[in-house]
């Protein structure tokens, strides 16, 4: 795809996770808007994948370590084409297979269950591990939350990481500052995180995580990292592309009504016509 | 009597295990030497992940590993993989049901020494009321080594508690083991004992000083705790009027209480549990431990008296 191919993608992805937030009547827009273009860049650029085959096994592996940002993931999944579009229509409706957080059993191409935050990046390192061992070249995409910063189990897979030298993970850590209760740096501090991550034997690349341009630039240098695994500290707007969402941490886990959404996709609408 | 711990049983297990299929992987958390997966390290280093003190990320990693087509034993002390860890086993590999193997030593008092911070009595409970978790707890070093396998075939997660004292050995390459079955060693028609882990020696010689009283009490070894041979189990209890469970766990929530459930559902019988009372251990040898917290023949004797005194 094209740049403008993804800066339209990433806007679909946008109006997608407004369109189902609303029947769902609960969930994350916040943490699904800031993270849409990293997705939009992974699914439609970076990663090697089949639609038509989820259980390829020399895929690229995504696993959605801050799981409640699950809307992102299902935009970007239908629109390639793994389930229908209606699908996220039923959104957390009971009997559906798209539920309030990934869930690897029943939707196709997800390859991770996650929503409990703090476990994902393990599961990314252990799919590293498994692809080192057989000799196959499929790397591992994992996206984590900046409040996730505080789970302690993120810091001991970033260790064995490391320690296993796991250059075919590449992390995404979608930095938006804000969490549940308020800032993260009101919450937990996490700064300084490059140091941190550095420190951790990671390298480290700080991008704008809403740069669709910066973040294919910053995903081909990991790429070429070698012996270490590497992480995009990707700065974000939480609430991305929705003016009355955008850093308002009461958009963090409260869907849109149908007036709301009305507007946001008008809005939605108005970009996409600029990007023609 | 000879005898095996079943982590020793574990550890050759393993290393047989990893020759026939280059699937299995075993990581542990800074206790090879003692969860006997060492053994394994050595020979195929390049399966073999020391995770470190991290139990949370030992359980994670394996999710992945098994996400990716391996078959990983997770290893470390009962107490850890299902306390420190459980909600990684939760949501990690029992949630999306991936083939991971807790492979958990060290369980129950006869850890001795190192004190009730060390000895899980609960860790029965806690993986049991996990749906899509099997939970298997092998006797004798015979049975581990079928256990093991029988638990790299199945696909799925399963919880394998083993322990650290060196304990009879029960059974010959004769005996069979298959998860949801329970093998009966002796039947007896007067009274039946539902035992696993070492309280299946002391149900065996507990029957056995019966019979000379006249007693013919059955022992049923049920190593396989979930899913639960629930015919076996009405079958004797019905056969017999009277049920004894004996096990190294805590009293609420392992093999007794699975028993009780069933049998309440299904077939309503006096029954008597032989187990730890509610209660944490404490440090000490491990035999007298068990004698301590009420784990030997004689309580089994006793039960079984106190079970027919009701029929």
């Amino acid at each position: 795809m094209t740049i403008l191919e993804l800066k339209r993608m990433a806007n679909q992805i946008r109006q997608d996770i407004i369109t189902m937030l609303v029947p769902a009547k609960s969930g994350h827009p916040g943490g699904s808007l800031s993270a849409a273009d990293i997705l939009t860049v992974l699914y439609y650029h970076e990663m090697n994948v089949k639609p038509e085959d989820p259980q390829w096994a020399e895929r690229d592996r995504f696993v959605l370590a801050k799981g409640h940002a699950a809307p992102v993931l299902y935009a970007a999944l239908a629109e390639k084409g793994y389930f229908p579009k209606e699908e996220m229509m039923g959104l957390r409706q009971t009997g559906r297979i798209l539920q309030g957080h990934p869930d690897m059993k029943k939707v196709p191409g997800v390859d991770m269950s996650t929503g409990s935050l703090g476990q994902g990046l393990s599961a990314a390192n252990g799919m590293a591990l498994a692809g080192k061992l057989d000799k196959k070249d499929f790397r591992v995409y994992v996206v984590l939350g900046d409040g996730e910063m505080a789970e302690g189990q993120v810091w001991e897979a970033a260790m064995a990481a490391a320690h296993y030298k796991l250059d075919n993970v590449t992390a995404i850590l979608d930095y938006n500052g804000l969490q549940i209760d308020g800032t993260t740096d009101s919450v937990m501090s996490s700064d300084p995180l490059t140091d941190k991550w550095q420190a951790f034997g990671w390298h480290v690349l700080e991008v704008d995580g809403n740069d669709i341009e910066e973040l294919l630039a910053a995903l081909a240098e990991a790429k070429k990292v070698k012996g270490k695994p590497t992480i995009l500290i990707a700065r974000t707007i939480k609430g991305k592309g929705v003016s009355f969402m955008e850093n308002q941490v009461g958009w963090h886990g409260n869907a849109p009504n149908a007036e709301q959404a009305e507007q946001a996709l008008k809005e939605l609408r108005e970009e996409a016509a600029r990007l023609g | 009597m000879a005898k095996q711990a079943t982590r020793d049983a574990y550890g050759k297990a393993l290393v047989a295990l990893g020759a026939e299929n280059e699937s299995i992987v075993v990581l542990d958390a800074d206790l090879s030497k003692s969860t006997k997966t060492a053994d394994f390290g050595k020979l195929y280093p390049e399966r073999f992940f020391n995770m470190g003190i991290a139990e949370a990320n030992l359980m994670g990693t394996a999710a992945g590993l098994a996400a990716a087509g391996k078959i990983p034993f997770a290893s470390t002390f009962a107490i850890f993989a299902t306390g420190r860890a459980f909600e990684q086993i939760r949501n990690s590999i029992a949630y999306p049901k991936l083939n991971v193997k807790i492979a958990a030593t060290h369980a129950g008092v006869t850890v001795g020494e190192d004190g009730g911070s060390h000895q899980a009595v609960e860790d029965i409970a806690i993986m049991r009321a996990v749906p899509n978790m099997t939970v298997l707890v092998p006797a004798d070093g015979e049975e581990t080594r079928q256990v093991i396998r029988a638990a790299a075939e199945y696909k799925g997660p399963v919880y394998i508690r083993m322990g650290r004292l060196d304990v009879p050995l029960l059974f010959d390459e004769n005996y069979q083991f298959e998860i949801g079955k329970a093998n009966v060693l002796r039947e007896g028609s007067d009274c039946v004992v539902f035992a696993n882990g070492v309280m299946v020696a002391a149900a065996m010689e507990a029957a056995q000083e019966l019979e000379q009283e006249g007693l013919q009490v059955a022992v049923v070894n049920v190593a396989s705790v979930k899913p639960l041979d629930v015919e076996t189990i009405i079958s004797y209890a019905q056969k017999t009027g009277a049920v004894v469970t004996a096990e190294e766990h805590n009293i609420i929530g392992g093999l007794g209480s699975a028993v009780a459930e069933t049998l309440g559902e299904s077939a309503p019988t006096p029954m008597v549990r032989v187990g730890i009372k509610d209660t944490f251990g404490e440090s000490g040898r491990p035999l007298e431990l068990l004698e301590k917290y009420g784990l030997t023949k004689k309580e089994v004797l006793a039960a079984v008296k106190a079970v027919m005194a009701k029929k």
